[in-house]
């Protein structure tokens, strides 16, 4: 029998569309929903793209066992759209199916609610405004209110939160995003400049400058039929995994802050201070800004950058263990993280949490060793797993994957200099790379949040005609709203801290 | 003066050193104590004279025998079109600080390691060629009020208008323990009523251009506007997009500029100083 679904057997992977094949929709509804009740699969992603007057449907299922990634399709009349909805049986696709009706007026029946993803520039329906939205209420005298943002007491990004509160017990959070959509899909389509979309990359989310960076990247290459050597590889691997030591420590930081130790904040604040100045000290950037281009490098890492990088790391993790040890023997602090803001296994699934989010309850995902790219292909990398799915979980998760990401830096170096020379130069960026033609090209990288996923699509002429980008939030702010029910609201802080979740990667 | 100190860190004693075995010694008991003592003193002591790593990209210079045809090679290569035609410049409002254009004419566009960019004249951000000075303050713009006002205390209120986060996060650390401008008196406050002006990061996009312009008037006047980073100056790599509203900077002329992708902490203080006058 045919094959209802094209296999990518390589991340990146890239195919000819032509070689999609689109089944119908009652087929693709039965097939994805058997095939999402394994436990190994999860869905990478869900959109629509116009074509003429129909609507094609490409639908990524991730295959962890096999590091396979499954691409379906199907296709129907834009003009009334009307697909019955998957979410009813898988309800991670949820996210997917409220942005395609938002983006194209598709509708689900059976959807629980279609609230709108981001109310994008370019909206299916110009007539709603994220002002005038009417948020989820909740009628009894009991309750009441509590709105938050869109300008947050501290130096973060805009968003509004709607508490509904019996006393100080949370029932329910409405998170309610858009506020920072600049368009950035529709500004990949724009031009043929390479450089502009590698500096757009960075500009997705910057405290993950160097993992969409290297996602498009990775991607770019892929769809051109360019192989870079394994020696960027590993240092590539480096800039990424020195962002999720940092990021990690910043949040520990963050969480030392929300529970009023100030020892613990100012001591991580300031060895965060010491890794990104040992990126800035290689590329320049204390977020790695241009550190990772397609093709090649201009930062190319020398034995001084790989000194400096052991040697700061080797202070970090000393100091950090120190703090850390103490941190999470304090019953103070072990009081305010034991046991709040729970995600269960079964609703991180049916979440569709990815990344740390995931592990932390107990999911064992990460892209990293389920679809490896870069040096992770030779690694046979297992990754951290929690089960509690607490504040204290994603503490000690961030804790554990510092070290492991220290671990894996020493390994990475010690490996980079036996295997090559200060000879092996690399070659610089190259912007003129040409994608092939007609082809779908997906690319994934472990972020320090999660699975970042691009999907780009050329036509005739090699130009990006469709691209996506999916953040791991997309996922993981619906795993913030469940952490916080039947909580206190005085919790919040600390639950979205432990998640730090990205505004901008969402509402792109 | 060299390194700053929190580049070049102090190595931490070893285990074994008679120091250490002191600390145990005294502090057993009081693992706080002893964290203190291993972390010793982190801040930097001279905010104005810390010297960068060598390549951190900071104030470019443009060679002075530019000819016309690499003038028009590197307005073809930048990505963001921040090399202007007619009067050719570079102007760092717009820059991303990519280096590509380094990368092109190694020998004839240099970014030197000098973070002091910040400026309260946007004319001023325009780096023609030949010119290799500091970029300075406009005098003749000076607001008198600003220094009589704010330069013991100035409270600001930060809003985040589309900014990818990195702009933000570069805010947060200046108030940290390393760069700690709290000693001049500078800090982020949580409310607007509580503000003596905002400072704006991102390129200021549709959805968040009415809570912007609700902030702003909810600050009392006499008031002060900063915008931090070229996606706010700009609206930088997202300017060519149809997502912005930048209508907001119609009615309003920011007190400050601070260029940077994002803006280093030492950018955004030492401009903050020149402009309340310490």
């Amino acid at each position: 029998m045919k094959e209802s679904y094209l296999l990518l057997e390589t991340n990146p992977g890239s195919c000819s569309l032509s070689d999609i094949p689109v089944i119908d929709y009652v087929q693709f509804y039965q097939e994805i929903s058997n095939v999402l009740q394994q436990e190994p699969m999860h869905i990478a992603h869900y959109f629509c793209v116009p074509v003429d007057n129909l609507l094609r449907f490409y639908c990524m299922v991730a295959d962890d066992t096999t590091h396979q990634l499954r691409i379906y399709a199907h296709q129907c009349q834009r003009a009334n759209a009307a697909l019955e909805s998957l979410t009813a049986v898988h309800q991670s696709m949820h996210i997917f199916e409220r942005e395609m009706h938002e983006n194209f007026g598709v509708d689900f029946p059976g959807h629980p609610w279609l609230k709108p993803v981001r109310w994008p520039h370019n909206r299916a329906n110009q007539q709603s405004y994220m002002d005038d939205y009417p948020f989820f209420k909740i009628d009894s005298p009991e309750l009441h209110e509590v709105g938050v943002g869109p300008v947050h007491a501290g130096v973060i990004e805009p968003g509004h939160f709607r508490f509904i509160c019996n006393g100080e017990k949370v029932y329910h959070l409405e998170i309610h995003l858009g506020y920072q959509h600049r368009g950035v899909e529709s500004l990949y389509t724009q031009t043929n400049n390479l450089l502009h979309k590698s500096v757009l990359s960075e500009q997705i989310a910057g405290d993950t400058a160097v993992g969409h960076a290297l996602c498009f990247s990775q991607l770019i290459e892929k769809a051109s039929g360019v192989e870079v050597s394994e020696k960027l590889q590993l240092e590539r691997v480096i800039a990424l995994e020195l962002e999720r030591i940092a990021v990690h420590i910043g949040d520990t930081a963050a969480l030392c802050g929300d529970i009023a130790y100030q020892l613990g904040q100012v001591v991580c604040e300031s060895l965060r201070t010491v890794v990104i100045n040992t990126t800035q000290y290689w590329c320049g950037n204390r977020f790695g800004k241009g550190c990772i281009r397609p093709g090649g490098t201009h930062y190319p890492m020398s034995d001084r950058e790989a000194e400096e990088i052991l040697h700061n790391l080797e202070y970090v993790e000393r100091r950090y263990e120190e703090m850390a040890a103490h941190l999470y023997s304090m019953p103070g602090a072990l009081s305010r993280f034991d046991g709040i803001g729970t995600v269960t296994r079964t609703q991180g699934i049916h979440a569709g949490l990815t990344g740390m989010a995931a592990r932390m309850t107990g999911i064992e995902r990460d892209i990293r060793s389920s679809h490896p790219f870069q040096f992770f292909k030779s690694q046979d990398f297992k990754p951290v797993v929690f089960s509690s799915g607490d504040v204290l979980a994603r503490a000690l998760l961030r804790r554990s994957e510092i070290h492991e990401s220290i671990e894996l830096i020493r390994r990475i170096i010690q490996q980079w200099k036996n295997n090559f020379s200060s000879e092996d130069t690399l070659p610089n960026p190259d912007y003129t790379m040409a994608p092939t033609a007609d082809c779908m090209t997906v690319s994934m990288v472990e972020g320090w949040r999660g699975e970042i996923v691009h999907v780009a699509i050329t036509n005739e002429k090699g130009s990006i005609v469709h691209y996506k980008v999916k953040d791991p939030s997309l996922h993981n702010w619906f795993g913030l709203a469940l952490a916080v029910r039947n909580q206190e609201i005085s919790d919040f802080p600390v639950c979205n801290k432990s998640f730090n979740l990205s505004y901008c990667g969402y509402d792109l | 003066m060299e390194y700053s100190r929190y580049l070049h860190l102090p190595v931490p004693p070893e285990k074994e050193t008679e120091k250490n075995k002191n600390i145990r010694n005294v502090y057993f008991g009081l693992p706080e104590a002893s964290i203190l003592l291993h972390h010793g003193k982190q801040f930097v002591p001279d905010l104005k004279n810390a010297v960068l790593t060598e390549r951190f990209r900071g104030r470019p210079e443009l060679s002075a025998d530019l000819t016309t045809e690499e003038k028009n090679r590197l307005i073809d290569l930048c990505p963001v079109q921040a090399f202007e035609k007619e009067n050719f410049c570079l102007n760092l409002g717009k820059c991303v600080f990519c280096k590509e254009c380094h990368f092109a004419l190694p020998d004839k566009v240099v970014f030197t390691n000098d973070y002091k960019i910040a400026t309260n004249d946007p004319e001023k951000l325009k780096i023609f060629p030949g010119h290799k000075e500091a970029i300075g303050f406009n005098d003749a713009m000076r607001r008198k009020e600003i220094k009589k006002l704010f330069r013991k205390s100035l409270k600001l209120r930060q809003v985040s208008a589309g900014g990818d986060n990195s702009c933000e996060m570069e805010l947060n650390a200046a108030g940290n323990v390393n760069f700690d401008m709290g000693r001049y008196g500078i800090e982020f406050v949580a409310s607007p009523r509580h503000a003596d002006g905002i400072v704006i990061t991102g390129p200021v996009s549709e959805n968040m251009a009415r809570a912007l312009q609700i902030t702003w008037e909810a600050v009392p006047s006499p008031k002060i506007c900063i915008v931090v980073g070229t996606d706010a100056i700009s609206g930088g790599v997202f300017s060519s997009g149809n997502a912005l509203d930048r209508s907001f900077f119609d009615q309003v002329k920011p007190d400050l500029y601070v260029p940077g992708n994002p803006a280093h902490p030492l950018t955004f203080i030492n401009g903050l100083l020149e402009l309340i006058g310490r």
